[in-house]
């Protein structure tokens, strides 16, 4: 009862705050007033703010700026010992900060490091907090460029890249962010400086409790779906996320930004049902998949979960199943990769649903702009293969999908399968696979997780495996760093292509993209692709060790 | 504009279909799909060459490694692919025919220059002078620069009667390849060797160099993305195998799968199987068929491009005159005035029209005839009679018999006739006059002088346009696919209105110079709009070319043809409805057997995991829902049904879908339900029927 109550109220907040939500990020993003801090921004960057970018500009704004953030936490992070506030920590060996930076540059946050034995406070806050920022607006901005080549009416151009990526971490992140931490500080979280306490415990043990900036730290891990917790065991530490109802906050903040973002889609190209059609494909899917889990969970097969009534190994007793469950739907359906529970102690089918909800693409509702350029770019192909069959030439929003939209949309489509594919089987065809925990069907979806964690720039590990060697470490970065800008090049290079089109007007033999038919069908396409190109793959593991 | 041979009412809109299947045709075309299989040709169609490659290798394991399972495999992918030529040819077979016919009239011609040289026609070129007299054949494309003739077109046209080609004006265009039946023209040639008209046609009926259109190539790149994403999931899962094979070592070798992984043949199937093979097969062949179709119906479109745009047209130009009313304005009523009779009336107008032989005059006759039983006399029959031709300067027309005059004509001038002539005409004629002339119809006043008496008027003739019927009907319909009907018309703008609403055209552009139309075009294009329209005359051409179609008519003139992308033998400006009707049929064709090919996938993974995998992890045996009986005689029942699924819809992709006009979303959820649902289920039933055959096959 208490679950179906965390569920149903989640989804409340979240159908609550679409709309005013929605329309200040609308405003965020279209307004053309700069306050203090952005002017003083656009002078140190050395940018004109009202200078609009085509999509080649636009690309290498993005690039250059992430390839620097790139460098710049590399460096951080070899450095740290040298540095304040590093707690005595050695500075991070090569692979593991070169797997990091790339890891929080592309909003993946996978974490080959136990975050309270590894980084000093300072690289937390000035490294790795700040790319939680810039990497979530990185995303949101090129989904809102996305979003201007649908609405434009020929021009070309896409906006300015700086000038969102400012206003995006200035007038929503930071605000937001700042009074989540409040609110998780009330809650109980720790906020400090300290370098952790001494204390023996009643059994006369010694026992060190550690310190450090985790409320404020949390706040953007969840908000910008980025997901590297401050300590190892991430949202199941009682510091980072004490009680339901954090846990409750925790999973909204997740969900707060991708679930609003189609309301931006809609205001901006002037047809508010068409981010209703979008937020409805996500929610279907979010639904049903959340709901899935807590099933499969709840009823699941084996010897002990029938025993005890439920499959609680791996799970924190102050949550119980329904809330994990939720947890780590919600965590995986977007790109976050938080986690409040053991994903590998899962029931065997419960366990392929996060591994599924990556696969989708995470676009139910994704990451913070991710999510929703990954289900514009489904909803373009829809449109294609449905457009065929109206008997015209495929149009979305007025704008014609031809050759060109098509290929760029289906190179996106295959980048993420063909890095999770490839990967999977290198690491078996090296025997890679062999540092992970399990053998058998077990051990293959460690394995495939992994790859499918990081490619999709999720973040969270299924766990039973040992990835800080250099070759998880590089294999995996490569995966992240592919996964994120391959994809996000490509989004823009549409978007281009999009902007320049002249808008071709609706009328009767135009495909309605806004009715529940489309929803349906961006769903099944969505699933259906998925299906066929995993199923092989997700057989040998979660399939068959669920049905035997 | 000339004024277009008159064709019979639209009734109801023909349903778009082609010839069905013939099997005779499937035989005689196999020797063309057996040389498809050269690796040169095959590579252009990357799904169906993948399935080559796939062939071959599995030709290779079974020569080394020789099994029942292993040969009946081979031979059913090579199937496979000789099903999808033969698809293709079939579709180049039914134009083949009507080029060798257009050839055999295109060969040994001979042309006789104008300075009396004779020359082969094959050596014509641009700006060569012809002479052609009664039973010669026209050498090549040109316009008759002198002289008038009757000729046979019944070599493109399939048309018997034969047609009037004269110097000067709209009719001066002929078509090599065409016989002259009477008399001598002069023929100046407007082709390149190589290039004319038949050269074309018979280019476009073979479907030689024949170039993809947009939409086909967009959908080629998403089956190739498809093909690439099924080969790597397929390729990848080789590790998977062998790792989850050696973790269950004890489990029994199977066809599918042993100690090595998945066998080499077992995994060119489930490559097979998953590419989208049967779009991939069938695509070229609904391109064929469809601008085979356009042919049938005697359009000929010089690109498949613009048979595509016209399924996208959304705005459609007619012209009033010919398409939207009969050719002409014809009598509707007589208005009497001052006391006159109507038969009064009639009579005096069936008088004064006797010897006006242009089709306004001849409907007066038979108004009269109709309405009061007047028998049509002959001019002939009454020698007193001096008829007064119609003028530009007078702008009236009638007869003189003995002292009694009858004028007819513009109600100006007639009634300037009635005031010369003593009269005074009464108020009321102005208001008639003025009544009709509101309601979009064109008023005649007829006027009588009998001798020794001031002249009067009589009354009006009401002649009005007629709306061919089941216009509006089609017209409505148009309205339905999103597509603006806009009459093109020289009428006033009140006459355009009112005729405008008759019809239910959506919008009309009255008083239409050519520069208005290429005006009027333009501004539906800049508002991203793609406009369709039909023109013969030579002040078309740029409105032609400007249009994203352009249907001339082959009764127009050569510039005219060269301005247009289509060409329609028939010149029927209404066949329009029918290339928009053919273009979306072609789309929608395409997009259906895509969806139609993506969902059979669902089935046969239920076909092929199990097969592969129930042996190593037993479990992985409840997804065989179709409990088939054993992992060979499954991927062989998903091999054969994949091949056989392409032959049992080729007759499909050559006839097309079903399409009826009606809004996109009606379409959608109809082809979703047969095509979608219909691909999901139909192969779940295919596989298990054939699983109950093969599985009597010793080996299986």
């Amino acid at each position: 009862m208490a679950g179906w109550l965390f569920v149903i109220t989640l989804v409340l907040a979240l159908v609550a705050v679409y709309r005013p939500f929605g329309d200040y990020m609308y405003r965020v993003v279209t307004g053309t007033r700069s306050n203090v801090v952005e002017r003083g921004v656009y002078r140190l960057v050395g940018v004109n703010p009202s200078a609009e970018q085509t999509w080649g500009v636009y690309a290498r704004s993005v690039l250059a700026f992430s390839a620097v953030s790139i460098l710049f936490l590399y460096a951080f992070l070899r450095l740290q010992d040298k540095l304040w506030l590093s707690l005595g920590f050695d500075p991070v060996t090569s692979h593991v900060a070169w797997n990091t930076a790339v890891s929080f540059v592309s909003n993946t946050n996978w974490q080959a490091y136990s975050g309270e034995s590894t980084m000093g406070h300072l690289a937390q806050m000035a490294g790795l907090a700040v790319q939680n920022f810039v990497s979530a607006a990185v995303g949101i901005a090129v989904a809102v460029a996305l979003i201007r080549g649908f609405a434009s009416r020929g021009s070309g151009e896409l906006g300015n890249f700086w000038v969102d990526l400012t206003r995006i971490t200035v007038r929503v992140l930071l605000p937001v962010a700042a009074l989540a931490t409040l609110i998780f500080m009330v809650g109980g979280m720790v906020q400090n400086l300290s370098g952790g306490t001494d204390v023996t415990t009643l059994t006369g043990a010694a026992q060190h409790i550690t310190g450090g900036p985790v409320a404020s730290q949390e706040a953007i891990k969840l908000l910008g779906t980025n997901g590297g917790g401050f300590y190892n065991a991430n949202s199941a530490h009682p510091f980072e996320n004490p009680t339901t109802w954090t846990n409750w906050i925790q999973i909204f903040l997740i969900l707060l930004i991708p679930f609003s973002l189609p309301r931006v889609f809609g205001r901006m190209v002037g047809q508010n049902r068409q981010g209703y059609a979008i937020v409805a494909v996500m929610a279907v899917l979010a639904i049903a998949s959340t709901a899935l889990t807590i099933g499969f969970e709840l009823h699941g097969a084996g010897t002990v979960p029938q025993a005890v009534g439920a499959a609680m190994e791996g799970k924190e007793t102050r949550f119980g199943i329904p809330d994990s469950a939720t947890f780590a739907a919600a965590t995986t359906l977007t790109s976050t990769g938080a986690v409040n529970s053991f994903h590998d102690s899962y029931t065997a089918l419960g366990g392929m649903m996060p591994m599924v909800n990556m696969m989708l693409g995470e676009v139910a509702p994704g990451g913070t702009g991710s999510g929703l350029y990954g289900l514009l770019i489904l909803a373009v192909i829809t449109v294609f293969v449905a457009g065929l069959m109206v008997g015209r030439t495929p149009e979305y929003l007025g704008k014609k999908i031809g050759a060109r939209e098509m290929k760029l949309a289906s190179s996106y489509f295959l980048i993420t399968p063909a890095l999770v594919l490839i990967g999977t089987a290198a690491a078996f065809a090296n025997g890679h696979n062999s540092t992970a925990l399990n053998v058998g069907p077990h051990g293959l979806s460690e394995v495939l997780y992994a790859f499918t964690s990081a490619s999709n720039n999720n973040g969270s590990a299924f766990a039973g495996i040992t990835v800080n060697t250099p070759w998880w470490d590089t294999a995996l970065g490569l995966a992240m760093l592919l996964g994120r800008f391959l994809p996000i090049v490509l989004v823009l290079a549409l978007a281009g292509s999009l902007a320049r089109q002249k808008v071709t007007p609706e009328s009767e033999g135009t495909l309605p993209t806004h009715q529940p038919l489309f929803v349906g069908l961006v769903v099944g396409v969505t699933v259906v692709l998925v299906a066929l190109t995993f199923l092989p793959a997700l057989a040998l593991g979660p399939i068959a060790e669920g049905l035997s | 504009m000339t004024l277009l041979a008159e064709k019979p009412a639209v009734e109801s809109p023909k349903p778009v279909g082609g010839g069905l299947l013939d099997p005779q045709q499937l035989w005689r075309s196999l020797p063309s799909a057996v040389r498809k299989l050269d690796p040169r040709v095959m590579w252009r169609n990357p799904v169906m060459f993948i399935v080559e490659i796939g062939a071959v290798f599995t030709t290779v394991l079974s020569i080394a490694d020789p099994s029942v399972f292993a040969w009946i495999i081979t031979v059913w992918l090579w199937l496979t692919v000789v099903f999808a030529n033969l698809a293709e040819a079939v579709a180049e077979g039914r134009g083949k025919a009507q080029a060798a016919a257009l050839r055999a009239a295109k060969q040994d011609t001979v042309a006789y220059l104008k300075d009396g040289r004779e020359i082969p026609a094959t050596q014509l070129t641009l700006g060569d002078v012809v002479v052609v007299e009664a039973g010669q054949v026209i050498p090549g494309d040109g316009d008759v620069i002198e002289g008038i003739a009757s000729v046979d077109e019944s070599a493109i046209t399939g048309e018997s009667a034969p047609v009037i080609r004269e110097s000067g004006g709209d009719r001066s265009a002929v078509t090599g390849g065409t016989k002259v039946l009477s008399d001598r023209i002069v023929v100046k040639i407007t082709q390149r060797p190589g290039e004319s008209f038949v050269d074309r046609m018979i280019a476009l009926v073979e479907g030689a160099n024949r170039q993809k259109t947009p939409n086909e190539i967009a959908l080629n790149i998403l089956l190739a993305a498809l093909t690439i994403i099924f080969l790597l999931s397929v390729v990848t899962l080789q590790p998977l195998a062998i790792f989850s094979k050696a973790f269950n070592a004890a489990a029994p070798d199977t066809v599918a799968l042993d100690g090595n992984g998945v066998t080499g043949i077992v995994l060119v199937s489930l490559i097979v199987c998953l590419i989208p093979t049967t779009i991939g097969a069938l695509l070229s062949a609904i391109g064929i068929a469809g601008m085979d179709r356009l042919v049938q119906r005697n359009v000929l479109a010089m690109s498949g491009r613009a048979v595509e745009a016209a399924g996208d047209v959304n705005t459609l130009l007619l012209d009033k005159t010919g398409t939207i009313t009969l050719g002409n304005r014809q009598a509707a009523e007589f208005v009497p005035v001052d006391g006159v009779t109507a038969a009064t009336l009639a009579d005096a107008a069936q008088l004064s029209s006797l010897a006006d032989e242009t089709p306004e005059g001849r409907s007066v006759v038979v108004l009269a005839k109709n309405q009061f039983g007047l028998r049509e006399r002959e001019p002939g029959l009454m020698p007193e009679a001096t008829f007064v031709p119609f003028t530009a300067q007078t702008r009236m027309s009638g007869v003189d018999l003995g002292g009694r005059q009858i004028r007819k004509g513009a109600a100006s001038a007639v009634m300037k006739w009635v005031r010369q002539n003593g009269g005074h005409p009464t108020e009321e004629v102005g208001e008639i006059v003025d009544a009709i002339s509101g309601s979009g119809g064109t008023p005649l006043v007829v006027a009588g002088l009998d001798p020794g008496q001031p002249a009067r008027a009589l009354g009006v003739i009401h002649l009005k346009d007629v709306v061919k019927a089941g216009m509006r009907a089609r017209f409505d319909e148009m309205r339905r696919m999103g597509i603006r009907t806009v009459m093109i018309t020289g009428d006033n703008p009140r006459t355009a209105k009112a005729i405008a609403d008759e019809a239910g055209v959506d919008d009309f552009l009255a008083e239409a110079t050519p520069e208005d139309k290429l005006a009027y075009i333009k501004k539906e294009q800049d508002g991203g709009r793609l406009v369709a329209m039909t023109g013969d005359g030579t002040n078309d051409a740029p409105a032609l070319a400007q249009a994203d179609v352009g249907v001339a008519m082959n009764t127009g003139t050569s510039a005219a043809k060269e301005a247009g992308n289509m060409v329609d033998l028939d010149s029927d400006p209404t066949k329009l409805i029918e290339i928009v009707e053919i273009g979306k049929q072609l789309l929608i064709t395409r997009g259906a057997l895509t969806t139609f090919s993506i969902s059979n996938d669902i089935a046969k993974y239920f076909a092929i995991i199990p097969a592969m995998f129930a042996a190593v992890y037993p479990g992985l045996d409840t997804l065989n829902v179709m409990r088939l009986h054993s992992p060979g005689s499954a991927i062989l029942s998903a091999v054969i049904f994949n091949a056989l699924v392409i032959m049992a819809l080729i007759p499909l992709a050559l006839r097309g879908v079903r399409y009826r006009p009606s809004s996109a979303s009606a379409l959608l959820r109809r082809n979703l339900w047969i095509y979608g649902l219909g691909g999901v289920i139909v192969p779940f039933l295919g596989i298990k029927l054939i699983d109950l055959l093969v599985q009597f096959i010793p080996g299986i």
